[in-house]
């Protein structure tokens, strides 16, 4: 049924993801990748994987964006998957009742035996959380995991979203943001955790937590270190003397 | 958004044989239509000839066709549920008002009853269309109050001047047929050079700072996708027609669409040989005017995940 559960459980999972320490290695990607590519969801096919035009469907994917101009600015790395919003619009506009969200979790799910493939739903998210499958011909999407979060099958450290448990740097993290005193909703708390295009009312439930803000001194510092570069010695050169024929040298 | 030709021509074919549709149901009510078996199986062969080839050719885009019976379940909640159930009842007081009319020779009582159903039906069904498209917020270039109307008056307008052209061939000339084909056809264009207007100067309803969050007053952009080829996403919804090329389409669209209605009027005008040829010309003209404007509509809508991978406002 695309109809919302209109009374939801309370319980909310979801991702909280710290663009602060994120290094975009992509590694959360692969592994959603790996994973979903033989779990819940599979398969999930490429297409001319080594050929021209390569088309694959992926859940999870990992953009860089530069913040802010000049010496102020900086490199945030920012993965993007799905929201598990609590409006959900992709589920409404389902003609089929394919795309439904849990009542128990909230978890945003598209049920691959009556997908008709029409692609509304990819129309209706304003995130692009959702790939179409040529070879299946149907929508799929990430289920955050579903096949790990409640498998009894797994060590009870590993029921988490296969992107979580794979991330280096720890920058994402899986919990029930329905419950104020869980750890990722007083981490929200803590540092100001946002959700995405909050103008869409699509009320997303994972949230981004900030980059931290800079110190000032250590942008100052960093000119510090760096005197030669500013001598007079003209465009590109390293200064007078030894580095100046050292530059000479370089530049022949 | 990708301008995909299947959806382009469902869009303006069955809006066309809906319109045809509803002018055949209005004027059945009212006692203006003419009996004649050979008329009806003509007119509602147009009418239900465009509506079906609409709807068959918005079936060849789907991954599943064989399951599309399921997409007539959520009309709850989804607009192109209600499309698709409004679509298929309607079939049934149109299909029962053409038995009587080519069948039984006659337009005039519960016929007309049933052409009525099929009128109110239509404009319903043409109604959803557009709301499918108008409900996205996503896409801010459908999301307005402008999507809607727009769709039903050349649904209206195209329905009169293939109905108009259809009576000119049997030897017919329902000159109030061709002015409303004109006053619905100048309205619906002079609609959309409204639209036109209302989105290149709408203000940017998301950025790609809101999008990632990062904008608070600092500029955001993208310094490396993910991925070097495009995927879906960007194949499906980053579709995006240059600015230039864009304004050129809609002169086209909207010179021909006009030239139509020119022609509409001369055609009301003439007699004989030349009035036909003028009639069928503005079929012809205003059928390529709409679908550039489809194509339009499609090709300038952008959709806000586009703001991840490089474009700074939707
Ligand atoms: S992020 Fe997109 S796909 Fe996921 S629940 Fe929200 S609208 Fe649906
Ligand atoms: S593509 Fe599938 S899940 Fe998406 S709206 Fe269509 S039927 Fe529903």
């Amino acid at each position: 049924m695309t109809s919302l559960p209109r009374a939801s459980r309370g319980t909310k999972l979801g991702l909280v993801i710290d663009l602060d320490i994120c290094v975009g290695c992509h590694a959360c990607a692969v592994n959603c990748k790996e994973w979903n590519a033989g779990g819940h969801s599979a398969p999930i096919i490429d297409h001319n994987p080594y050929d021209k035009d390569p088309l694959s469907v992926w859940f999870n994917r990992v953009h860089s964006f530069e913040v802010g101009e000049g010496q102020e600015s900086r490199t945030v790395h920012f993965p993007r998957s799905c929201l598990h919003c609590e409006e959900p619009a992709c589920v409404t506009v389902c003609p089929t009742g394919a795309s439904y969200k849990r009542e128990e979790d909230g978890i945003v799910l598209v049920n691959a035996d009556t997908c008709i493939g029409c692609k509304l739903c990819s129309w209706a998210c304003p995130y692009g959380a959702r790939e179409y499958d040529h070879a299946e011909g149907v929508m799929k999407k990430c289920t955050l995991c579903i096949d790990r979060i409640y498998n009894q099958n797994l060590e009870e450290v590993d029921r988490v979203p296969a992107c979580v448990s794979t991330c280096p740097v720890n920058a994402r993290h899986f919990g029930d943001l329905g419950d104020p005193n869980s750890e990722v909703s007083r981490l929200v708390a803590e540092r100001g955790g946002y959700e995405l295009m909050p103008e869409m009312d699509y009320k997303p439930v994972n949230r981004y937590l900030p980059p931290r803000a800079r110190k000032v001194e250590q942008a100052g510092a960093l000119s510090a270190l760096t005197p030669e570069a500013r001598d007079e010695g003209g465009e590109g050169s390293m200064g007078t003397g030894f580095l100046a024929w050292v530059d000479q040298m370089l530049s022949r | 958004m990708h301008p995909a030709y299947s959806v382009i021509f469902f869009t303006t074919a069955s809006g066309a044989g809906y319109g045809a549709l509803i002018l055949l149901g209005i004027n059945a009510m009212f006692g203006h239509l003419p009996a004649d078996r050979w008329l009806g199986f003509a007119a509602m062969g147009v009418a239900l000839g465009l509506v079906t080839a609409g709807l068959l050719s918005s079936t060849l885009h789907l991954g599943h066709p064989e399951r599309a019976w399921r997409a007539v379940s959520q009309w709850r909640s989804s607009w192109l549920s209600r499309e698709g159930v409004l679509a298929l009842i309607t079939f049934v007081p149109a299909g029962l008002f053409g038995i009587g009319w080519v069948f039984a020779g006659q337009t005039g009582g519960v016929w007309a009853w049933f052409g009525g159903g099929a009128a109110v039906l239509s404009v319903l069904t043409v109604y959803a269309t557009g709301m499918i498209y108008a409900s996205l917020k996503p896409i801010p270039r459908w999301n307005n109050r402008w999507v809607t109307p727009i769709y039903l008056a050349f649904s209206l307008a195209t329905g009169a001047i293939w109905l108009y052209a259809l009576l000119r061939l049997f030897g017919l000339n329902p000159y109030p047929l061709a002015i409303f084909g004109a006053v619905m056809g100048a309205a619906a264009w002079a609609a959309k050079h409204g639209y036109w207007r209302f989105i290149d100067s709408a203000p940017a309803t998301a950025t790609t700072g809101s999008a990632t969050g990062l904008g608070d007053q600092k500029p955001v952009r993208l310094l490396e996708a993910p991925h070097l080829e495009e995927n879906y996403l960007q194949r499906e919804m980053g579709f995006q027609i240059a600015r230039k090329h864009a304004e050129k389409l809609r002169r086209v669209a909207l010179t021909c669409g006009v030239i139509g209605l020119v022609l509409l009027l001369i055609a009301a005008a003439s007699s004989g040989a030349p009035g036909v040829l003028a009639a069928v010309a503005a079929t012809v003209l205003s059928a390529l005017g709409v679908l550039v404007e489809r194509w339009l509509f499609f090709a300038e809508a952008k959709h806000a995940v586009t703001l991840y991978y490089g474009n700074e406002s939707v």
